[in-house]
């Protein structure tokens, strides 16, 4: 079954054309991938997903229901967690209490029971601090707890970034370019712990225009090209695919490959 | 390195030593003047209605890391609710306080919830005209406010019978209330609550892709500021027995700028000290005769120069400094 739908995506900015009538299906389950060179539409289209961006058309359903008119805090309630391209970060917060901020669609509790503190708020605070810890462990930033987020080396606040997605227990996980500027061996550390995220149960929708990344993980891979989706299919076919090659390498070499 | 330096390496989450330290020495010097007597009693005074503003401040300018130059307008909401209630109404003050804070709730709703629309710069001026506003309302609508005549002879706290003339025993009242907003202050930062306002202001698109509902965020913080506001401004009125325009006016907004970055903005302890700080080094300087404002102003440069993130930031240099790089 499908978890996420999209029916007909379009964007338009004034006479660009970000997004042309994009249909995707991911399954329940799935590791997929949507794949595409620069300036391609893939970070409009998730924008227009996650709520950050309205469509201009078309229509995008989250389990059965229709998003495509929702804000982002309500979307981001139905269990569907994006991270950013550019990391946004919680400057001034610790590197737990960016995780802890994460569990916030996961606990519940306004101002009075801050104040009053009853004794499962103060349950939850004591939870929500545990698993802060752990999902730092799980993703290798456990030594890292107690700094201030923003010393953190930038391929550790691309970690920490999904760690605190995964705090908020999505049931879509939507990376945004979650490699781009990560050397080898953390582009390595990372597939590793987004399949691990993936095996553990979380449907998994990556944005990348690493496609050795991406070919090596994703089950299902989608490719866009000047905002429209010229590909789908296992990576096997992507990786063969004409039209996919011609749109990362240019007509002519595409023609002796 | 250097420009580390201020950047604490462990963000406290509750209260570092140099805090404590900081919050000591803010409470040998309210005991020094609690001993002492005399003029000091009515500057420690005043810093603790103003640090129960900042604090309240501190909420929405510091925690959520939203500008609002308007605050003084919900001080003058409980300043003239206490002064017309308990003056032409004779009313119980501590009711006229709690009323007053109630209307100043109900106005920041009102106001906050078009106005928090705004971002940045323009919230700032959106504010700043909120203030501005109030403070005309207060000098034109004479025959509520009595325009700048203001309202003298408004009684002192009290409950029933019992009321607090004496003014050591005001200071300690003023005192007590001033850690009640501090309790409740630390207790809503430590929180699901408290932590989604700072998110607000660490990234507000990171905060929403939580879930975090960023306006409904914003407008409890800017509510809770006014609610804090709203009661300084009735203190005011109780302790001082006088009010006037001019006492809620712009002034109040530079006054408590300064105290909020001296102390600093963002911090738990901040407001508190920056408060006693800003209202007692004028005092210091009192010997220098006419040069007591320039002393004043260039002890404030500086300050802000070496501890921009104000005095409670500080902290940071005297914890070890933990060396990066290994994981």
């Amino acid at each position: 079954m499908a978890l996420l739908k999209v029916k007909g995506l379009t964007k338009r900015f004034g006479g660009l054309l970000a997004n042309n009538e994009i249909d995707l299906e991911v399954p329940k389950g799935s590791l997929f991938a949507v794949i595409g060179p620069n300036g391609a539409g893939k970070t409009t289209f998730f924008s227009m997903i996650s709520g950050f961006l309205n469509s201009t058309s078309g229509s995008i359903a989250f389990d059965g229901r229709d998003t495509t008119r929702m804000r982002q805090d309500q979307i981001a309630a139905m269990g569907l967690i994006r991270t950013f391209q550019l990391v946004q970060l919680f400057k001034g917060m610790s590197v737990a209490e960016n995780v802890e901020v994460g569990c916030h669609l996961a606990t519940r509790g306004g101002v009075a029971a801050a104040l009053l503190r009853p004794s499962w708020f103060r349950r939850q605070e004591a939870e929500v601090h545990e698993r802060a810890r752990e999902l730092l462990d799980f993703v290798g930033l456990g030594a890292q707890a107690d700094l201030d987020a923003e010393l953190l080396p930038y391929g550790q606040q691309r970690l920490l970034e999904v760690a605190r997605a995964l705090a908020s227990r999505p049931r879509l996980l939507l990376l945004d370019e979650p490699a781009a500027g990560l050397n080898t061996q953390e582009t390595d550390g990372l597939a590793h712990i987004i399949e691990k995220i993936n095996r553990q149960g979380t449907t998994v929708l990556l944005i990348e225009h690493d496609v050795g990344l991406v070919t090596r993980i994703a089950h299902r891979i989608a490719v866009l090209d000047f905002g429209r989706k010229i590909a789908e299919g296992t990576p096997d076919e992507i990786k063969v695919h004409p039209e996919v090659i011609a749109a990362y390498l240019g007509v002519e070499e595409a023609a002796h490959a | 390195m250097t420009s580390l330096a201020i950047t604490s390496p462990k963000p406290a989450a509750r209260l570092d030593r140099f805090s404590l330290g900081l919050l000591g020495a803010g409470a040998l010097l309210f005991a020094a003047v609690l001993v002492y007597g005399g003029y000091l009693l009515t500057v420690m005074q005043l810093a603790m209605i103003y640090g129960i503003f900042c604090l309240g401040l501190n909420f929405f300018m510091g925690y959520t890391g939203q500008a609002s130059f308007g605050q003084n307008a919900f001080a003058c909401i409980g300043g003239y609710g206490s002064a017309i209630l308990c003056v032409q109404y004779n009313w119980e003050p501590a009711l006229a306080l709690i009323a007053s804070m109630g209307v100043a709730g109900i106005a920041a709703l009102v106001i906050g919830y078009p106005t928090l629309r705004l971002r940045g710069h323009y919230l700032a001026m959106a504010t700043f005209a909120l203030g501005l506003i109030t403070y005309d309302i207060s000098v034109q609508w004479t025959s509520l406010t009595q325009g700048y005549m203001g309202y003298a002879g408004i009684p002192p706290l009290g409950i029933g019978s019992l009321t607090v003339e004496d003014e050591r025993l005001k200071l300690l009242c003023l005192g007590g209330l001033l850690l009640v907003g501090f309790w409740i202050s630390q207790r809503l930062r430590d929180s699901r609550f408290g932590r989604g306002l700072r998110a607000i202001s660490g990234s507000e698109n990171g905060a929403a892709a939580l879930g975090i509902r960023i306006s409904r965020f914003k407008l409890i913080a800017f509510v809770i500021a006014g609610l804090y506001a709203s009661a300084a401004g009735s203190l005011f009125a109780h302790t001082v027995g006088f009010i006037s325009p001019e006492v809620f006016g712009p002034q109040m907004v530079i006054v408590t700028f300064t105290m909020l970055y001296v102390g600093g903005v963002g911090t738990l302890i901040g407001p508190v000290v920056g408060a006693i700080v800003a209202s007692l080094l004028p005092e210091i300087f009192r010997s220098t005769g006419r040069f007591q404002d320039i002393a004043y102003a260039l002890v404030l440069l500086l300050m802000l120069i070496y501890a921009p993130k104000g005095l409670s930031a500080l902290g940071a240099l005297f914890r070890p400094r933990k060396d990066k790089g290994e994981a």
